[in-house]
């Protein structure tokens, strides 16, 4: 019981994260304006999320510029695909 | 306590995966121009059924090999049509939101609104052959209705409620078959013009 919360992660207690994540992992992609619809979050939330997981190094982002308008693409990196698939495991575990 | 939570957590995931993964290229310009060749095709069937007869009334579908080849061939023709002005807009479209026309998202959907579909298309080519005409316009809808449903969670919500609308028509098709071709023109022509739109005015194009 101990080891399974541990496996648990703090960075995906938090919604928005959890979400970010999700759509992330079964994505090649997803930029700032689909995440936002998604989730349904504020600019201001979901990008000091964003940073947050940015800062953990569970995602990566590229910026292009389409038409003149700035567009944000972010992707799950290895090392966040694995923290999320062992939280989801944990997860998963507590539950039974 | 604790449980309800992850459980939560578990559904949330699952859902914004679900989500995240649709298909939302979908042009509302393709559904505006199936349903003008919907419209003509309607209009031109029309032309060869009912010829030498009353406008808009009750009307007994005069059929002969010749009439029936004509149909196949006007039905043939939209077909074409209709699915090539769809994967011009849509490409375009696809290409302007940066998104994969040919990815896992378009094949299933794909996949999932061809099953009911060539099953409908079989079952009303088999009908027409055996004579019963009337049913053809009637069960062209439902099957088409059920193939929207099946891949509308694939794609964008809207196509879930012009499926059960087109599912409506059909089955009042049914029963007032006689004006089967109204409710062809209806559904196939009038319905998608609108959602056409609507679509267009919410995701541009």
């Amino acid at each position: 019981m101990k080891d399974l919360l541990n496996d648990l992660n703090k960075a995906f207690e938090n919604k928005t994260r959890l979400g970010i994540m999700s759509a992330l992992v079964v994505n090649d992609y997803v930029d700032f304006n689909n995440l936002k619809l998604l989730l349904g979050a504020t600019d201001g939330n979901l990008a000091s999320h964003l940073k947050s997981l940015e800062k953990r190094g569970y995602i990566m982002v590229k910026k292009e510029f389409l038409d003149k308008k700035p567009k944000t693409k972010y992707f799950a990196t290895k090392k966040g695909k694995d923290a999320f698939t062992k939280h989801i495991r944990a997860i998963e575990k507590l539950i039974k | 306590m604790e449980k309800q939570k992850y459980l939560d957590d578990l559904k949330d995931i699952k859902d914004i995966m679900e989500r995240s993964s649709r298909f939302i290229s979908l042009s509302g310009l393709s559904g505006i121009s199936a349903g003008i060749f919907a419209l003509i095709a309607a209009y031109l069937a029309y032309k060869t059924i009912y010829t030498n007869q009353d406008y808009l009334t009750y009307q007994r579908a005069i059929l002969t090999t010749e009439t029936i080849t004509t149909l196949l061939l006007i039905a043939l023709i939209t077909l074409i049509f209709s699915i090539g002005a769809g994967i011009f807009f849509t490409t375009k479209k696809a290409r302007k939101d940066k998104q994969k026309l040919w990815d896992n998202q378009s094949r299933r959907l794909l996949i999932n609104l061809s099953i009911p579909l060539i099953t409908g298309g079989i079952l009303c080519l088999i009908l027409l052959f055996k004579g019963y005409i009337g049913l053809v316009a009637p069960l062209t809808l439902v099957f088409y209705g059920l193939a929207l449903i099946n891949a509308s969670k694939y794609t964008l919500s809207e196509i879930r409620s012009l499926g059960l609308i087109e599912i409506s028509l059909g089955l009042l098709a049914t029963h007032f078959i006689g004006f089967g071709l109204i409710f062809w023109f209806v559904g196939f022509g009038i319905l998608h013009i609108i959602y056409g739109i609507v679509m267009q005015r919410r995701y541009g194009s």
